[in-house]
């Protein structure tokens, strides 16, 4: 930790700024599914999904298309798998697991096979924030409007099946297919927020801030809003204290966000 | 539009009706020739032990599962045509730990979760939520969240959200179920109002006969593979409810009327070990000082071998 006096004129420079934009844009999408992730007891599915993307990523560089088309891919054909499975699958620890060791380990042979893969390794699993192109936040801007819209669409339906399936299923809601969309959902904003803290991270930044939000919250809407706003101070202040200090930005986004989170279930404990 | 005369006709029509039917998870069949009725009104048990089906049975009345062979008719349709007037109330529905919804929006869910879009709840669906939380006595509890709640108001909360559509067919799975006595009173007691004074069908999965019995018209027995259906008057046998359960039943009934199902141990078949069962007069000498002191000698005694044990195993 090495205090930068030159800190200010770094934050002014345009990749910093595009990390403070691109901050905005993965918090939305963070937002819009941890409190159904956390309701769906899908939380192991989603650090799953995330894993499934790396071979995806590292391939991607081996064939010289974008990571981020490799790294959806995977995780999207993932969802789709785990979603057509069934919301109980999802909580098969051992089964999601293995697949999870077994993908780490293919996107370790596909960065073997390629130079270009392996430099871009440890940014697949830490997060490259500072290297975000306004390419990509267009795209990222895009994506957010159309997973906002679905949420809006669904909301209730997929909030009512994810406390109980056949509830929902016996009022005639299409339970297989809601567990299905949001599972795509899922695949796609993990490969939005894998440019942030990385795919061995991004627990903290998906599932984390939402479960802090509902430990300060009682109504669904309010957990989303208050789930954006934790993951917006994590990466915001992340990207600030690593700027100043010297520090990798994954590494302060993911422990604002933990300790915001210990500090809240601290204080849940004592008022119990 | 239903004129009087039709309603009377269907008031008199069964509201669910099996004719043969048959239920098969995969190859396996789960129970057949389902050949029984509940008539409107009704407060039905359906009994049997682990692993019978009696949830399949709830499934195929939903619509969920479908039969294999046969048929079954739920309030004069097809099953899962009718579910609107259907309230479900499954097993540990209400085991929502990873959840911090209120009970206010967990009822409300049983209005507005099957309405896609996003809009502000209605006024007339909160006023609705409002007057089932007061006739379940949950109002003061409506803004805590589910997980906060004790057991028995976790499921009046279930029921309540089943409530919400004003279902004239009830179906509940095992609501008695890890509830402590005065719990199990209270959901029997709303059971009967709702029954009595509002004339619901209610169906109910149960493991415990006895606390049931005051408001039950009839059983459902899933026996040997198959539905049996009894009404009050036959369902209390001890010899059926010996084979049901595989352990020896006696009906009692008591100088008041009152009749409750127990287990009677000088009707064990002999290869069974012995009861555990205590003269509460026996049981509160064991409690008396002059015991306690007697046993914590002994423990003190106890104590010290093992101490003694201990250290020559350390040697």
């Amino acid at each position: 930790m090495l205090y930068n006096p030159e800190w200010m004129t770094v934050l002014q420079t345009s990749f910093v700024q595009r990390a403070f934009i691109a901050g905005i844009l993965i918090s939305i999408a963070a937002a819009a599914v941890g409190y159904f992730v956390i309701t769906r007891k899908s939380t192991f599915a989603t650090h799953a999904l995330a894993h499934i993307g790396l071979p995806g990523a590292t391939g991607a560089v081996l064939l010289g298309i974008p990571v981020l088309w490799g790294m959806g891919l995977f995780a999207i054909g993932g969802a789709l798998v785990i979603g057509a499975l069934g919301k109980r699958a999802s909580d098969r620890e051992v089964a999601t697991g293995s697949v999870l060791a077994f993908a780490t380990a293919l996107g370790l042979y596909f960065s073997n096979l390629s130079s270009g893969a392996a430099k871009q390794m440890q940014s697949i699993l830490f997060g490259s924030v500072l290297t975000i192109t306004e390419d990509q936040l267009i795209i990222f801007a895009l994506f957010d409007v159309i997973l906002v819209a679905l949420l809006l669409i669904i909301f209730r339906p997929l909030l009512f099946s994810s406390l109980d399936e056949n509830v929902a299923r016996a009022k005639g809601l299409p339970v297989t297919l809601l567990g299905i969309i949001f599972m795509v959902m899922m695949g796609s904003v993990i490969t939005v927020a894998v440019p942030a803290v990385g795919t061995l991270l991004i627990f903290a930044l998906v599932i984390t801030p939402a479960d802090t939000a509902m430990m300060i919250t009682r109504s669904p809407l309010r957990a989303i809003i208050a789930t954006f706003v934790i993951c917006l101070v994590s990466i915001w202040g992340g990207l600030l204290l690593s700027t100043i200090f010297d520090m990798p930005p994954s590494f302060v986004i993911v422990t604002i966000s933990v300790v915001i989170w210990l500090v809240t279930k601290a204080i849940a404990a004592i008022r119990k | 539009m239903t004129s009087p005369a039709d309603d009377k006709q269907n008031n008199s029509a069964p509201i669910i009706e099996f004719i043969d039917a048959e239920i098969k998870r995969g190859s396996q069949t789960i129970w057949s020739h389902g050949n029984f009725s509940l008539p409107r009104g009704s407060v039905t048990a359906i009994v049997g032990t682990n692993g019978t089906g009696k949830t399949t049975m709830l499934s195929a009345e939903l619509g969920i599962l479908p039969l294999s062979s046969g048929k079954l008719n739920v309030l004069g349709a097809p099953a899962g045509k009718n579910n609107a007037r259907i309230g479900y109330v499954p097993q540990n529905y209400t085991e929502i730990s990873e959840s911090n919804i209120t009970v206010f929006d967990f009822v409300l869910l049983g209005i507005s979760g099957s309405r896609w879009g996003f809009m502000p709840s209605r006024k007339q669906d909160r006023e609705e939520v409002n007057k089932i939380l007061e006739f379940v006595r949950l109002q003061e509890h409506s803004y805590k969240r589910i997980r906060e709640l004790s057991g028995g108001q976790r499921q009046r909360a279930a029921i309540a959200q089943a409530l919400v559509n004003k279902p004239e067919l009830l179906i509940l799975d095992e609501p008695l179920a890890n509830l402590d006595i005065s719990s199990q009173n209270s959901i029997v007691e709303l059971l009967s109002q709702l029954n009595k004074k509002m004339g619901m069908t209610i169906q109910v999965v149960a493991h415990d006969l006895n606390i049931l019995l005051p408001i039950l018209t009839g059983a459902v027995y899933l026996l040997d593979g198959h539905p049996h259906y009894s009404s009050m008057n036959n369902m209390l046998d001890s010899q059926l409810l010996t084979h049901l359960y595989g352990t020896k039943v006696e009906i009692i009934t008591t100088p008041q009327g009152d009749m409750f199902v127990t287990h009677n141990s000088a009707m064990e078949p002999s290869s069974r070990t012995v009861h555990d069962e205590h003269l509460t007069k026996d049981a509160a000498q064991w409690h008396s000082a002059q015991q306690a002191q007697a046993r914590l000698e002994a423990n003190h005694h106890n104590h010290a071998d093992s101490q003694e044990s201990q250290d020559l195993q350390e040697d």
